[in-house]
C-alpha cells in the first residue's frame, strides 16, 4: 500500500502539516518496500487552486491513502472520484516517523 | 432582489467516469459540444432508475424536497434525450452538490477516515489497523464538503423558466 503524508519538513522527525494543498513537503511511503520519498510542494505559495494542483501531483503517484490534518472543500470530490481514501489526524504534533510506525501495524 | 440560495444536494457516490463519447461513422459527432449532466442529475438517475427508489425516497436520500427531485430528474432525462438524439457527448460535472462519504473515527489512534469505495466493507482503521471505530454523524464530518457553484444560475429554478426569459444557457442552444 502506498500512503502520502503532508509534512512540515524534509526529515522523519518533522511534524505532520495540517494543510493539504499548501503543505511544505509531501511524503510518499510504500508499506511494502518501506521506501520514503520527500517531495517539496511546488504549489505552497499559490494564491488559488493550490489544493487542486497538489491533487494532480499526488495522484500521479497512485496512492491508496492520503494523511493530512485538513482537506480543502474543493478537492474532496476529486479525491473521491479517484477512489483515494482520506485520513484526517487532528493532532498536529504527530511526527512523520510516528505515523509510519502506525502504518506498519 | 437577490437570488435564492439553492439547497445543496447530497451525492453519495460520484460517477465512475467523467462522461461518454458517441462513436460511429460520422466523425463530427465525436467532437460535438458536450451536454453537461450535473452531478445531482446523475445521482437522481442512479437513485431512481438504478437503485429503483421512488421520487419520494430518492428526494430524502438527496436531502431535497420531492418536487425539486422530480424537477432535477426531468431535467436529467431531457439532457440524456438531447445527447442520444443529437449524438452529443455527455460530460458529468458541476451542479449544486456536496459529496457525502461516510466518515469514521478510529478508537485506537483517534484519527478520522473516510471510505470512498462503497462496495467494500470497512474492516479496520487504515492508519493503525485497529478494528474498533465508530461512524461519525453527517454534520460532524471534519471536512465541509461543498462543490463550487459551477452550475449557479441567477434566479432560476428549472430550465423552462430560464428559456422563457430568453437567457443564455449553454446546454440548450436555441
Amino acid at each position: 500500500m502506498k500512503a502520502i503524508m503532508t509534512s512540515t519538513g524534509n526529515h522523519l522527525d518533522s511534524k505532520l502539516d495540517s494543510r493539504f494543498g499548501r503543505c511544505e513537503f509531501f511524503v510518499v511511503y510504500d508499506t511494502e518496500s518501506g521506501s520514503v520519498e520527500f517531495i517539496p510542494n511546488p504549489n505552497k505559495d499559490l494564491k488559488e487552486g493550490a489544493g487542486i494542483a497538489s491533487v494532480e501531483l499526488v495522484a500521479s503517484k497512485n496512492p491508496d491513502l492520503i494523511i493530512s490534518g485538513e482537506f480543502g472543500p474543493k478537492i474532496k470530490n476529486l479525491l473521491d472520484s479517484l477512489q483515494i481514501q482520506l485520513v484526517v489526524i487532528q493532532d498536529t504534533e504527530r511526527k512523520i516517523q510516528n505515523i509510519i510506525n502506525l502504518l506498519n501495524h | 432582489m437577490s437570488p435564492k440560495n439553492k439547497i445543496l444536494r447530497r451525492v453519495v457516490n460520484p460517477p465512475p467516469v467523467k462522461g461518454f463519447k458517441p462513436y460511429g461513422p460520422n466523425p463530427d459527432l465525436r467532437i460535438s459540444e458536450p451536454v453537461t449532466l450535473f452531478y445531482e442529475e446523475y445521482e437522481a438517475i442512479r437513485l431512481c432508475d438504478y437503485d429503483g427508489l421512488n421520487h419520494e425516497l430518492a428526494s430524502i436520500e438527496m436531502g431535497i424536497s420531492r418536487p425539486t427531485f422530480t424537477r432535477i430528474y426531468a431535467g436529467a432525462l431531457q439532457k440524456l434525450a438531447v445527447a442520444l438524439v443529437e449524438g452529443r457527448q455527455i460530460s458529468i460535472g458541476g451542479g449544486q452538490v456536496y459529496f457525502d462519504t461516510q466518515w469514521y473515527r478510529c478508537l485506537g489512534c483517534g484519527c478520522h477516515f473516510n471510505h470512498p469505495n462503497k462496495d467494500q466493507e470497512v474492516t479496520h482503521c487504515p492508519l493503525c489497523g485497529d478494528l474498533h471505530f465508530s461512524p461519525i454523524a453527517e454534520n460532524k464530518s471534519p471536512i465541509h464538503l461543498v462543490e463550487p457553484g459551477t452550475g449557479q444560475r441567477r434566479g432560476t429554478r428549472g430550465y423552462g423558466r430560464m428559456r422563457r426569459r430568453g437567457q443564455n444557457c449553454k446546454n440548450y442552444p436555441e
